[in-house]
């Protein structure tokens, strides 16, 4: 064996190992210790009256969060790429902050603004409107740690494809719309997708900032990653594993999505 | 496209300003600033307010208290070790995925990005079944230290491999031929000629990694728990939260924040550095987990 096959297949143990054992295996097991005693008691723990309702929330979060960072990512992308300002260096930094936010300081944070002695607290509690512990606040902590990535996705496409061909449909007489909806984002269409799918993943697990903010209520204000952790915590592990399943499956979906659409932009 | 657009004579400057449909760019600018400040800096400045609510003497106090300071410490040395121990293997497998062929490589490729989609406390509970009390092989490092740096080292994977794998697609390999034609070794050829190359694309994966490790949370919360000696940073700002002492919580974030926009500022710098070099200009677009890569503002042939 010559030196340098014998080096690639160390390089494969090395690199493919590490990836069985932190990828691959856990999730084969998890796979495994679901199913291990059969179908019914996972099941059961999903379809239970809270199981489903932490299930309805969280896509409900998901129905709100992932269209309103959709419309404010393109938006924000547009300004950022095509309308040179002075202030934009600034927009891009706050876009990127929740990256570097951990989950828990983004819930503490929403936790100090709408809570009891928050600066928002008086003028909403007098609208007898409640944030904290219920839905909204749930939802605003889904946007806020969603933010970045329609944004990050779509301006280096918007970058990549220049304004040439945009010009030439206001050339031709195409008003701002027209020229959005019939250049810009069939042009950009991937780039946007890719980020949908990022974001649509990160509001589904989003489990820290959530944590903060929910109260973690059974069956109230219960998302499917707060299921999975009490149900573990009160070692009603079928409940857990159950829950671990169906946001493993979506993420799976979620990991066919992002290569599907890596390929379509490539082509 | 682009040579062609920048070739092109003179572009119109007047067009340029026309194309945010239905609103101005006036508008549009106030309505992204507006999203940004509800939805972003308003609860940011609300933690800064509380951090600082009982005066900077009682945020020193808070953030130096021992188990404060002990939480800092812990995920800073956890993250180190995490990010170099990504660094190597991401780079490996990083170049596995472009320079090798075997079988199921496309599936391995895809998996690589499992940490991304998959939720941090479902993370934490196959971890936990794996290398917890009941697992199959027997090693238990649940609870433990260890238990951190496994942890983080499953969520931070793919942010060096995806920020490594485009510079390597997009490498000439003439050099490395070269190299080898005039004598040099495998190692010798990665020292002298691969690594430098993938520099700035490794540096930024792995400042990426390091802001996220820092934070973390779902994916320890279970694995490694909050006792007092593997209470990492984002654990004890969560424990502090919920026995009410709020301020404690918030000068810890106001911290951990603050390293994390350094890890931040420095991927930028990266950036800045890659683009005058015209080399990593590539990986941070491509990268699906974003990172800084801040357009300039404005049209970059402006």
């Amino acid at each position: 064996m010559s030196r340098a096959t014998q080096s690639r297949w160390g390089l494969r143990f090395l690199g493919l190992g590490y990836i069985a054992v932190l990828l691959i295996a856990p999730l084969i097991l998890l796979f495994y210790k679901t199913f291990e005693d059969g179908l019914a008691a996972p099941f059961e723990a999903i379809t239970s009256a809270d199981g489903l309702h932490a299930l309805k929330l969280t896509l409900l979060t998901v129905a709100i969060a992932v269209p309103l960072n959709t419309i404010f990512g393109v938006l924000c992308s547009l300004l950022l790429v095509r309308h040179k300002w002075k202030g934009n260096w600034l927009i891009d930094a706050a876009i990127n902050l929740p990256f570097a936010i951990s989950p828990v300081v983004i819930g503490l944070s929403l936790f100090l603004l709408y809570g009891r002695q928050g600066w928002l607290e008086p003028g909403l509690a007098e609208a007898g409107i409640k944030i904290l512990f219920s839905t909204p606040g749930i939802i605003l902590a889904c946007i806020f740690v969603s933010v970045p990535f329609v944004v990050r996705e779509t301006v280096p496409v918007l970058q990549e494809i220049g304004t040439e061909q945009e010009q030439a449909a206001e050339t031709l007489g195409a008003n701002a719309w027209q020229t959005f909806w019939r250049v810009t984002l069939p042009a950009i269409r991937w780039g946007v997708a890719y980020g949908v799918v990022l974001t649509t993943a990160r509001v589904l697990g989003e489990f820290g900032a959530v944590s903060v903010v929910s109260g973690n209520i059974s069956g109230e204000t219960q998302t499917l990653p707060l299921f999975v952790e009490k149900n573990y915590e009160n070692f009603n592990l079928p409940g857990a594993f159950g829950a671990a399943v169906l946001l493993a499956l979506l993420a799976l979906v979620v990991l066919m999505a992002m290569n599907l659409l890596k390929r379509k932009e490539a082509a | 496209m682009e040579a062609h657009a920048a070739k092109s004579p003179v572009a119109p400057p007047r067009a340029r300003q026309l194309r945010l449909p239905g609103v101005g760019a006036g508008l549009g600018r106030g309505v992204v600033v507006l999203y940004l400040s509800l939805f972003v800096l308003l609860p940011l400045a609300a933690l800064l307010d509380n951090s600082l609510s009982e005066g900077i003497g009682h945020f020193w106090s808070q953030v130096s208290s021992g188990q404060a300071k002990r939480s800092l410490e812990l995920i800073l040395v956890c993250s180190l070790i995490v990010v170099a121990i990504n660094a190597v293997f991401g780079t490996i497998v990083a170049w596995l995925l472009v320079r090798d062929n075997f079988p199921g490589k496309s599936i391995v490729n895809a998996i690589i990005d499992l940490p991304f989609a998959l939720p941090t406390i479902v993370a934490s509970l196959i971890l936990i079944q794996l290398w917890g009390n009941k697992s199959p092989v027997g090693i238990d490092i649940a609870l433990t230290r260890t238990a951190i740096v496994v942890a983080l080292c499953f969520v931070t994977l793919p942010f060096v491999v995806r920020a490594v794998q485009p510079l390597l697609i997009e490498m000439d390999r003439e050099m490395e031929e070269a190299a080898a034609s005039l004598g040099a070794g495998g190692f010798t050829i990665f020292r002298r000629i691969i690594f430098p190359n993938l520099l700035p694309g490794l540096a930024a994966g792995v400042a990426l990694a390091f802001a996220r490790a820092l934070g973390e949370y779902g994916s320890v919360l279970l694995f490694a728990g909050g006792k007092p000696d593997t209470q990492v940073a984002s654990i004890f700002i969560g424990q502090q939260i919920e026995t009410g002492n709020e301020v404690g919580a918030s000068a810890v974030s106001i911290v951990l924040l603050a390293m994390a926009l350094v890890c931040l500022l420095i991927i930028t710098l990266i950036q800045r550095w890659g683009s005058r070099h015209e080399r990593s200009q590539v990986n941070l677009a491509a990268n699906p987990v974003i990172t800084g890569a801040a357009p300039q503002g404005g049209d970059e042939r402006e």
